[in-house]
């Protein structure tokens, strides 16, 4: 084992922090750029499910609120990406690998949002399941990361309770509102669930994540978590689980929950969900109709330098 | 609250104001003395604050379709800030508006009832005529708000307090831009250019007071909008001339037996705009959100 190596499986057993500036093997370095950029790319593509109701949110409060949330999207996507530019990747390429469809983000956002009780489940399901995935990565072993994942899972938090507290003022209002917040838990839970990955027995990356630390805990270890934290949450809220089989086992200390449609999951993650063509869509016509903006800016600031030098 | 029992936390009850963003906002204006100044009109004043409001309300409107559509991360967070920031500005002056309350009149009012300038109402155009238009927004509107921070009125002077903050920084994006495409290439120049044709049609009526605004300014609360033409046609010079750009000559819109935005005569985009922002509040005129 050569010196850097050593320093490198030395770091992970110290349970310390690797920077920018130490050697780390090929296959930590991929797959550390791939993890930050799904993420980065999640945090992009997932402002559109929810940008979908900000001209139509029905109270300016609520309006500001989400509006505010996907900004801080946005905010969380740049973070990110600056987490992989110091593991030597670019956001440019990166961007083109999410728009040629050549990396993935998560599949959560390639389910519709189809009324507004949808932005009040995505902040109560969809950012609670990012938030028990998200807090074990704090600790991760790559620094720049784990640092990222501190600010954003305090932010996360945040946004968590105001799509709670959405759902609480309206599981107050009238029958309707009611309706419209069941229809988005039904819609949301099973998609939720699928968002801790495959099986473990299915997970083939799983064991290399956690001997580097990358990863602290298994898609199921999770999952259950997330299941266990949801039903008092549900029950509380007044809204019913789509699960039959959802029990509490008193042997296992844990939730029993009902099989997951892993056919639907596979299809979504290979391009046919309801809204992949349309996500990625989106993004690269944002990205196309930008492309003269940014060569204007790079050409002013060539110009602009070029002006500077020749008065000086 | 570690960050390891965040979501266990989520039905717990707790005190952390930040979060909840305007969640236990009532009364925006609260702790501000809102008796009518003496010798002024109150309807007088309900109206004038509904100008101020709705500009800022159907300006924010537009940027918030800007979400996930900028040219790069930068400008998504920057746009989002600036439609943010005018969100913020109608809440207090619509809330000032009467008693009703800005949720009224954000969604339950009628298009004739809306008193915004005729220019924050167009649909779409691409990044040029955006950065045009909201050159032109920022810096008639952020003139208007230093002229207001003297106002008789102590809401009005607090809510433009805050606005100049903020106008100052949006105008400083919009001049940026305007200047970087303006120089940039070929084609950002021309686009730029066609931007501020675009835009400019419906500047004359920015600066052509209506009897209420007059009223308003007689009374020392408000502002006479022509009294910031000059300053505004200084600022929109300078930007142009450091962005290798003429200041167009294009005639005015004309307005219906002239009447304009100002009287609650809009655009014919006006009207699908506010059915776009008023579907859900008025498909369920009982919830509370």
């Amino acid at each position: 084992m050569t010196d850097l190596q050593e320093h490198f499986q030395r770091t992970l057993d110290r349970d310390q922090r690797l920077e920018p500036r130490d050697w780390v093997p090929d296959g930590y370095r991929k797959t550390m750029i791939r993890q930050i950029a799904q993420h980065a790319h999640s945090e992009i593509i997932g402002m559109q499910p929810e940008g979908n109701w900000i001209t139509r949110a029905p109270s300016l409060r609520r309006k500001a609120i989400l509006l505010a949330k996907v900004q801080d999207e946005a905010g969380h996507g740049l973070y990110l990406y600056s987490a992989a530019e110091t593991l030597g990747a670019e956001r440019a390429e990166l961007t083109e690998k999410l728009i040629d469809g050549k990396q993935k983000y998560s599949s959560i956002f390639n389910y519709p949002t189809l009324n507004f009780a949808d932005v009040g489940v995505i902040g109560w399901l969809v950012d609670g399941a990012a938030i028990c995935n998200q807090v074990p990565l704090c600790r991760c072993s790559y620094g720049p990361y784990a640092r990222a994942m501190i600010r954003i899972c305090k932010e996360e938090s945040f946004h968590q309770r105001q799509g709670y507290e959405l759902l609480m003022t309206m599981m107050r209002g009238t029958d309707a509102q009611r309706r419209m917040v069941q229809d988005a838990t039904d819609r949301w839970w099973w998609p939720s669930l699928m968002m801790f990955g495959p099986p473990d027995g299915d997970s083939p990356n799983t064991e290399q994540s956690m001997a580097w630390k990358i990863k602290r805990h298994t898609n199921d270890e999770l999952r259950q978590r997330f299941v266990d934290m949801s039903v008092p949450q549900a029950e509380a809220l007044g809204a019913t689980l789509p699960d039959p089989s959802l029990c509490w086992n008193a042997e296992r200390g844990h939730y029993d929950f009902g099989e997951i449609d892993w056919s639907e999951f596979k299809q979504v993650v290979r391009g046919n969900g309801p809204c992949n063509a349309q996500r990625v869509a989106h993004r690269r016509a944002a990205h196309d109709n930008g492309a003269w903006v940014r060569e204007a800016a790079l050409a002013h600031a060539a110009k602009h330098s070029a002006r500077e030098e020749a008065a000086a | 609250m570690s960050t390891e029992n965040a979501y266990e936390a989520l039905a717990e009850a707790h005190d952390d104001a930040r979060w909840a963003f305007g969640t236990s906002f009532d009364d925006p204006l609260a702790g501000v003395d809102t008796t009518v100044p003496s010798g002024v009109d109150g309807d007088d004043l309900h109206a004038y604050c509904l100008m101020l409001g709705d500009d800022a309300l159907i300006a924010s409107h537009r940027l918030q379709e800007w979400c996930t559509n900028a040219p790069e991360l930068e400008d998504e967070v920057a746009l989002a800030n600036i439609a943010l920031d005018l969100l913020g500005q109608a809440r207090l002056l619509l809330a000032r508006a009467g008693e009703r309350g800005e949720d009224y009149h954000a969604f339950f009012r009628d298009e004739q009832e809306f008193r915004n300038v005729r220019l924050v109402e167009p649909a779409g155009g691409d990044f040029g005529y955006l950065i045009a238009w909201l050159l032109v927004f920022t810096s008639w509107r952020l003139a208007l708000l230093q002229r207001l921070e003297s106002s008789r009125d102590p809401v009005l002077a607090a809510v433009a307090a805050k606005g100049v903050k903020e106008m100052t920084y949006h105008r400083d994006y919009a001049a940026r831009w305007a200047v970087r495409l303006g120089d940039g290439t070929e084609y950002s120049h021309d686009r730029m250019r066609a931007g501020f044709e675009a835009v400019w049609p419906l500047v004359d009526e920015l600066f052509t007071p209506h009897p209420i605004e007059r009223r308003m300014a007689e009374h020392g609360v408000g502002v006479d909008p022509a009294t910031v033409r000059a300053e505004f046609d200084d600022v929109l010079a300078r930007v142009l001339d450091a962005a290798t750009l003429e200041l167009p000559e294009i005639p005015a819109l004309a307005g219906v037996s002239g009447k304009t935005g100002r009287h609650g005569v809009h655009t014919e985009a006006m009207g699908y705009l506010l059915a776009e922002l008023q579907s859900i509040a008025r498909a369920h005129p009982e919830a509370i959100w």
